[in-house]
């Protein structure tokens, strides 16, 4: 817990008012127009928004707001209908989904894709970039990648140990809990050595415990010099750690700022929130008495 | 019943070309499935184009054996690239109904009157052995070689050796390739290919990679084949898929030896009921005739498919916790 208490909130990001589409200091992904229709449903419409660098940036909203769907045609996954994006100064529009990778823009899924009947070490080994070894005719002649290989897998167990899954390291990936799942994904995505790391509901489904670790470790991407951009229901987590606060509803985004301010504007209060997101469920349902009358 | 025939017969089904022609594609097949994830329906369809690429290669273009057999690898790639460019941005179960519809298109090109002074429409091409000089090739002296049930020939005996070297250096290639990063990749991709996507690999050039090699695979195991009997488009139907599909995962659809082991265990058990049905049936055991004894072994071969899939979907070799079906 201690190095939470250290851990300092970035700010200065944005320049002028916070509201939506707000210029940043140092945006590193720029967004413009991108449009994204299923059918007659419009999922995502996003006039301009900036995520800024260096910095925790959440992606908030209500089921359905668009915020998976944002996500998937930023990395590629998908092709909006309109629309330009840029990744560190570069056009990212119509770039398959392995280049945006490949130039330092990682993400994890939602539902968490842990390559099953690989070891967690190969599942490691897989995440790093420029492997030798993996062109089909170097392949044939270890001697070219031995050395590469040995040098991953040290990097690997580093990162095992930090995510303290190091004695899992020769079991199947299938065999570890859904919490460890959602930590071997976040682990072989630094594998890749990124610049930006999306994380899409890192949170969804880990015990408290864990939350608490993967927070550490979220904070310490940022600590590495690292730009996070998390999509998360988690209010705690999105107060606790976040940066910059990005709100999307019906595919557009409603607000943006800092999490303390933006979290008691009324938009967001009636699109996302709700009127009594600091009482207890027990005492909105009317089941038990408010507790701090009771306390009094 | 003559049990010293049958015991003969079933011994001498455990060595021979079409053994090492199954074997190889099911080593293909083991490339394709069991390590990529490709659901290839068609891999008769790449035993036909190795055959019928070999066979015209020295009958219509007068090329030597040799030139003949890499014409017939080629041509193999060539099929693998037009069927992948299309279909391998498909999800798993499509590519198993275009990889079947492609394997049957090529079979009835075979079969078709229309290019019959090339492929010998029905009756197929043979005496490409001898034109391109394979026979020819033969390093051993006319002679029998061997002992008891495994006595044979000098020409099967190179048959036997030739096939046995080509399945020797497919098997090492596979194994080389699968314990290397490539081989990672690729059965990362068999996992979840979006996820490996995520991680900057080009998932579409590994698959087309996979095909390929596989490909090559199944393209050697028709030429194999061909080396030993006449090149036929009876012979690549789509029962030969199954029987290769009932063979690999007999063995171990994710193993280097499984296919090779599988493909072995298979022939035993068809030469074995081949003999042993119509005794049973003569002597009245089988209430059935001979010719119907001898179709039995089909259904048993069905029911066995069935079960091994139910009960051991890993194979014999493979890995207990890893079932290739369960996912």
């Amino acid at each position: 817990m201690s190095s939470n208490s250290e851990h300092q909130k970035s700010t200065g990001l944005h320049i002028g008012t916070a509201a939506p589409g707000v210029q940043k200091v140092n945006p590193i992904l720029v967004i413009d127009h991108v449009k994204k229709s299923f059918g007659g449903l419009t999922a995502v419409d996003v006039q301009h928004l900036e995520i800024p660098s260096g910095a925790i940036t959440a992606l908030i909203g209500p089921n359905g707001a668009g915020k998976t769907t944002l996500f998937n045609l930023l990395t590629g996954f998908d092709t909006p209908d309109t629309g330009a994006w840029s990744f560190k100064g570069k056009e990212l529009a119509g770039v398959p989904s392995f280049k945006v990778a490949q130039m330092g823009q990682v993400r994890t899924f939602q539902l968490t894709k842990a390559l099953s009947l690989l070891t967690v070490l190969e599942n490691m080994k897989l995440g790093a970039k420029n492997q030798t070894g993996e062109k089909l005719l170097n392949s044939l002649f270890p001697f070219l990648w031995r050395k590469q290989d040995n040098e991953l897998e040290a990097k690997a167990m580093e990162l095992l140990k930090r995510f303290k899954l190091d004695a899992k390291k020769d079991d199947f990936a299938a065999s570890l809990s859904g919490g460890q799942r959602k930590l071997l994904e976040m682990a072989r995505a630094l594998m890749t050595d990124p610049v930006l790391v999306m994380l899409d509901e890192p949170m969804a489904g880990v015990n408290p415990a864990l939350t608490q670790s993967l927070l550490e470790h979220v904070l310490n991407l940022k600590k590495e010099g690292m730009t996070v951009l998390f999509v998360e229901h988690d209010m705690h987590m999105v107060r606790h750690i976040a940066d910059w606060v990005v709100v999307m509803a019906e595919g557009k985004v409603v607000a943006e700022g800092p999490p303390d301010s933006v979290m008691k504007e009324q938009a967001v209060i009636d699109a996302y929130l709700g009127a009594h997101q600091d009482t207890d469920l027990g005492v909105v349902t009317g089941r038990i008495k408010v507790i701090s009358e009771e306390g009094k | 019943m003559d049990w010293g025939s049958i015991l003969n017969n079933t011994l001498a089904g455990m060595l021979t070309p079409t053994i090492l022609a199954f074997a190889l594609a099911a080593l293909g097949l083991a490339m394709h499935f069991g390590f990529a994830g490709l659901l290839n329906f068609g891999i008769a369809g790449f035993m036909a184009v190795g055959a019928y690429g070999y066979a015209i290669s020295v009958l219509t273009f007068g090329l030597p054996w040799w030139a003949g057999m890499i014409m017939g690898v080629a041509a193999s790639v060539v099929f693998a690239l037009i069927m992948g460019i299309p279909t391998l941005r498909l999800r798993g179960d499509y590519l198993a109904i275009v990889t079947i519809a492609a394997a049957e298109i090529l079979r009835l090109l075979f079969l078709t009157t229309a290019f019959e002074p090339v492929t010998g429409s029905a009756d197929g091409l043979f005496g490409y052995n001898n034109t391109g000089g394979f026979a020819e090739a033969n390093p051993f002296p006319v002679g029998d070689y061997g002992w008891g049930p495994w006595t044979y020939n000098e020409q099967t005996l190179w048959m036997l050796t030739f096939g046995l070297i080509v399945l020797a250096v497919a098997t090492l290639l596979l194994w080389a390739l699968m314990r290397s990063p490539w081989g990672r990749v690729v059965k990362g991709i068999r996992e979840d290919e979006d996820a490996v996507r995520a991680l900057g690999k080009n998932v579409f050039a590994y698959k087309m990679q996979a095909l390929i090699i596989g490909g090559v695979f199944g393209a050697l195991g028709g030429i194999v084949l061909a080396t030993s009997t006449n090149v036929s488009p009876g012979v690549y139907v789509t029962s030969l898929t199954f029987f290769l599909w009932t063979a690999l995962l007999l063995g171990g659809a994710a193993t280097i030896f499984g296919p090779v082991l599988g493909s072995i265990i298979f022939w035993v058990l068809q030469a074995f009921l081949t003999n042993v049905l119509p005794a049973l049936a003569e002597s009245g055991i089988l209430p059935v005739s001979g010719i119907q004894a001898a179709t039995l072994r089909y259904v048993l071969v069905g029911i066995g498919l069935m079960l091994i899939v139910i009960y051991r979907p890993q194979g014999i070799f493979g890995d207990k916790r890893e079932m290739t079906f369960v996912k």
